[in-house]
């Protein structure tokens, strides 16, 4: 049994769910734009990942296998509702710059790999831990390539100019790419290369 | 028993889906007026900053105090009062066969194919008189329905603000028409000419300021050709003889507001 600190700081860069599970690339690539859409996107991911595997955590002597999997989308479901409904509420611009994305959560691969993964076989507070740890982990990785889109692509950070770009009189010739959804794919594989590179026991073997 | 057995499945599947049931409810029953009210400030600071009368210091609901809304029968170009504006929403209107008219192909500039009936227009009075009146407008873009609204000053042709406020349109070329001063060019445009046609348009390139046109066109956004044909054409619609032209000329031609 690990403890609770390699749990939350193992998803981080040892076991990052996007760059060594790959799990969770198209909100990735969907909501980097921007590093508000970033923010909102990342506490909720984390949120529902630790509000999930902890409730499935919880039931996980009674879920019969047979069912498992429903009734833990089910969950999952219900807590990405609950949050969308908050954001509706409280977030609302933002809650409309991440349009479907927040339903999509549901199928963020992360939440429901984590779940089926770990929550089913650990007690409650170490799955909530383990799933605060893979959000981190995936929130980080989100940061990377949004910092990066949207320096690059808009010439500001959080909404803030910091190379003013020609549309607006400055000198800065934003990098259309930047701004459409693949750039993040570029993006997400040089991340991986990096972190491949500096920690090579995560390479897969070929053959 | 197993927890494979068929009761077991049964009563955990019941009681998985009552306690989720139970909060999905819970959340959007309670949350329901906020999440109301959040889309109606949304749409009136939408009309507040298209018409340059935002203050962001100052809370939308007191701001909007000044505007008026109204709803207009398009046809007739007559205001309506049997339709209550704080309930008229003209985008559901356009999608239901009682509220709407078909638009013949050939009439159809704005690339909408259908339209409400009746059109729900904002007007900001400043003791007694009238300063601006601000429409709803939107037609297809390259890749999208641009949303927006056009404000025009006393004299009903002089552009007051410009903007749209939904769009799918490429970010960085053709999502440039969110661009703060790409809009601040609208403001003084005139939308009709002496003969009393549409002529405000989006040009391509700049606009020539010798040109006797000049007081009509707005300069093209570079590499949103597409876009900006949209909106020329969206205006040409809406601003045209199907659009809000009868209901301005009877407003021109009774010196002012009166429903």
């Amino acid at each position: 049994m690990s403890s609770p600190k390699d749990v939350l700081l193992n998803p981080i860069f040892n076991r990052n769910p996007i760059t060594l599970e790959i799990l969770g690339i198209c909100s990735a690539l969907a909501v980097t734009s921007k590093l508000e859409t970033v923010t909102v996107m990342a506490l909720a991911v984390t949120l529902v990942t630790a509000f999930s595997s902890f409730s499935i955590s919880l039931i996980r002597e009674r879920i019969p296998s047979s069912i498992r999997i429903i009734v833990q989308l089910t969950i999952i479901a219900t807590l990405v509702i609950i949050i969308d409904q908050l954001l509706k509420a409280y977030a609302f611009s933002v809650s409309k710059q991440l349009s479907v994305f927040v339903g999509l959560i549901i199928t963020n691969c992360i939440v429901l790999g984590r779940a089926e993964a770990f929550a089913m076989k650990n007690p409650p507070l170490l799955s909530f831990i383990d799933g605060i740890g893979n959000g981190i982990g995936y929130s980080l990785v989100l940061f990377a390539v949004g910092f990066l889109r949207e320096l690059f692509g808009s010439g500001t950070l959080f909404g803030v100019t910091v190379f003013k770009t020609i549309n607006e009189g400055g000198w800065y010739l934003p990098n259309g790419l930047l701004l459409l959804p693949p750039s993040a794919f570029f993006l997400i594989g040089f991340i991986i290369w990096g972190i491949r590179t500096w920690k090579v026991d995560q390479v897969e073997k070929e053959g | 028993m197993s927890r494979d057995s068929r009761r077991k499945v049964l009563t955990t599947a019941f009681l998985v889906c009552v306690v989720c049931s139970v909060l999905v409810s819970a959340a959007a029953v309670g949350l329901k007026q906020r999440q109301q009210q959040n889309q109606e400030e949304e749409k009136r600071r939408n009309i507040l900053q298209i018409a340059r009368l935002f203050d962001p210091d100052i809370a939308v609901d007191l701001q909007f105090k000044k505007v008026r809304s109204a709803v207009v029968n398009l046809a007739s170009g007559r205001f309506d009062t049997t339709v209550d504006p704080e309930k008229f929403d003209s985008r559901r209107a356009a999608s239901q066969p009682e509220s709407r008219v078909i638009i013949p192909a050939e009439k159809d500039k704005a690339g909408i194919k259908a339209r409400s009936r009746f059109m729900d227009v904002y007007l900001v009075e400043e003791a007694g008189a009238l300063k601006q009146i601000i429409l709803p407008v939107y037609g297809k873009g390259l890749w999208s329905t641009m949303y927006g609204f056009i404000a025009l000053g006393p004299d009903f042709s002089t552009v007051t603000g410009f903007g749209f406020y939904e769009h799918g349109e490429t970010p960085g070329l053709g999502g440039e028409i969110d661009n703060r001063n790409w809009l601040a060019s609208w403001p003084g445009k005139k939308v009709y000419d002496r003969t009393g046609a549409v002529r405000l348009a989006v040009v391509k390139g700049t606009v020539d300021p010798q040109s006797p046109n000049s007081v009509h066109e707005v300069d093209g956004l570079s590499g949103a050709t597409l876009t900006s044909r949209g909106v020329s054409n969206l205006l040409a619609y809406w601003l045209g003889e199907n659009g809000y032209e009868p209901f301005l000329t009877q407003l021109r031609s009774a010196g002012g507001v009166k429903p």
